[in-house]
């Protein structure tokens, strides 16, 4: 379904941050990305999503070439990208922003589906504006809220976990699980969230801008971790959980 | 209704959402005229003697009632002043449906209203005021809005003015000004949008002499193309109060906003708060949009009405 090959991206005078990342990812995966601050995960979301332009290489998209289309068409032919700091928008409201997303009118039952299925009760928030009036937490929910109402078949989380409590995070871990039973859909995670790493298909490691191991849970995070019990031992956990 | 032209029917519509004549009270003026008027059981409206204009008489405890009092220039060349007075009475609570349209048609000519309100709010009063100020016509003549608004308010009254001014207005200058008593709120909501080379100027003078009265400026403002904007809000705590104004504002292409605050506190326990942000659309807010499905133009106007709306 998504295929990205030879991808890199480097700022001028500044290191590369992509180094020729080849990727391939089935249709109905559900692929978790993780590794230290800085290894590139967050740029390469934004390459795939066309937030960003890569410097060098080619990406396909259901056997398209997607290289050179914007984040628009993109969108269009079925990428969604849940931004890891979601933006405010003063005067746009909860529902409004489910409409964009859904491409259509909602009714308030259906923009309510979208906002229970986060945990968000749906009364409190339909007619709220996108504005510092809301939590972290809060309007993280809501975004992943609007990439659920999109349906599109590749969704791409931006650490979703990040600002969400523990209570909510539970609950999230049932979201994605629920979108990984439709086998037409694949889901990017970018997480450092061992509990997410639990339910992915697949754990890809990004070290320094490439890709240095993909697999396994078990036959990743020693690797990444150079250690080889990281899920015993302590110093390893708090790496994970971070 | 009959002898309005086609013009001032539509300019009615965009005004005051009215298409045919309202319950209750109402005065339409229409290039000068008063051309329809009724009064209700409880709001008198009657014509001024000395000069144009009409008194809006409230009587205390009315509830929940509206009055209509849209103003229109249909005809290009006309220069209309009116003097409105609003009377409420003690504990009353109405909906005051102002706005003015302005046509320059298809004619060279330009238009212009000035309306100069005042309001005497009553004790525990409360108002609600709405006023839109749209300009239409394809003519090159100027159309020209330039309001004053004066409120006093008495002692645990309430006022909420919304008024917008979206397009169409080539310069308007609006002033308004209040005076609030013990336990009095003043609260104003103000849209405005300018494009080609508009001028707005928006003016407020705000003196809380009560004792725990408050007022809160909410501007939100876009100019676009070379339009220019100026904002200015004087609020002057003289006691024991609570003063906040805001002034929110998109500037895209040329578009040139000035905002001036100048808060005073004449007392110890007067708190004051002067917010102003004004910069272009934000590119993570394209950006997300974008996201979604939107193209650039689609999410320039998304972000524009949401600010507005």
């Amino acid at each position: 379904m998504l295929k990205l090959e030879n991808i890199s991206f480097e700022v001028e005078n500044e290191k590369e941050i992509l180094k020729d990342v080849n990727l391939t990812i089935e249709k109905g995966k559900f692929i978790a990305i993780t590794g230290p601050n800085g290894g590139g995960k967050s740029t390469l979301a934004r390459v795939i999503s066309g937030v960003i332009k890569p410097t060098k290489g080619k990406i396909t998209f259901n056997g398209e070439d997607i290289t050179n289309l914007s984040i628009t068409e993109r969108a269009k032919r079925g990428i969604s990208f849940g931004f890891q700091q979601p933006i405010r928008f003063k005067g746009i409201t909860v529902h409004s922003l489910l409409n964009v997303a859904a491409g259509k009118d909602l009714s308030v039952m259906e923009a309510s589906q979208y906002l229970s299925e986060v945990g968000l009760c749906a009364k409190d928030y339909i007619n709220r504006e996108l504005n510092a009036g809301l939590s972290g937490g809060e309007i993280k929910r809501i975004e992943i809220a609007t990439i659920i109402a999109r349906n599109t078949i590749l969704s791409i989380f931006d650490e979703p976990e990040a600002g969400i409590d523990l209570w909510s995070f539970n609950h999230l871990i049932d979201v994605f699980k629920k979108m990984h039973s439709n086998k037409d859909v694949s889901i990017i995670i970018i997480s450092h969230q061992e509990r997410i790493l639990d339910v992915a298909d697949e754990i890809i490691a990004m070290v320094d801008g490439a890709i240095i191991k993909r697999g396994a849970k078990d036959s990743v995070l020693p690797e990444l971790l150079h250690c080889e019990d990281p899920l015993n031992c302590l110093k390893c956990q708090d790496i994970v959980e971070a | 209704m009959n002898e309005m032209n086609d013009i001032a029917k539509q300019l009615l519509k965009e005004v005051s959402g009215l298409e045919e004549l309202p319950k209750g009270a109402y005065n339409i003026r229409d290039n000068s005229q008063s051309v329809a008027r009724q009064s209700s059981e409880n709001i008198e409206i009657v014509g001024k003697k000395d000069k144009s204009g009409i008194d809006i008489i409230v009587k205390p405890n009315t509830k929940s009632e509206s009055v209509y009092i849209p103003a229109l220039v249909s005809c290009s060349g006309v220069h209309d002043l009116v003097y409105n007075d609003f009377y409420i009475g003690e504990n009353a609570d109405v909906t005051i449906i102002a706005g003015c349209g302005v046509s320059t048609g298809n004619s060279c000519d330009g238009s212009e209203h000035n309306g100069i309100h005042r309001f005497f709010l009553g004790k525990n009063s409360r108002v609600l005021y709405v006023e839109k100020h749209i300009g239409v016509g394809t003519g090159t003549g100027k159309r020209v809005i330039d309001p004053v608004t004066e409120v006093e308010q008495e002692e645990g009254s309430y006022m909420e003015m919304e008024t917008s001014q979206i397009k169409g207005v080539d310069s308007t200058k609006r002033f308004t000004k209040a005076k609030l008593k013990a336990n009095a709120t003043l609260v104003i909501k103000e849209k405005l949008m300018t494009h080609g080379d508009q001028f707005a100027e928006s003016s407020f003078e705000v003196d809380m002499d009560g004792e725990d009265s408050s007022v809160n400026l909410i501007s939100r403002s876009v100019a676009r193309d070379h339009s220019k904007q100026t904002f200015i809000s004087k609020i002057n705590g003289n006691t024991r109060c609570m003063g906040h104004s805001e002034c929110d504002a998109i500037i895209m292409d040329h578009g040139v906003v000035k905002a001036i605050p100048e808060i005073t506190a004449n007392s110890l326990d007067a708190m004051l708060i002067h917010e102003a942000a004004i910069g272009k659309i934000a590119g993570d807010q394209m950006i997300k949009l974008m996201t979604l499905g939107l193209t650039e133009s689609e999410a320039e106007a998304k972000i524009i009405d949401g600010f507005l709306n």
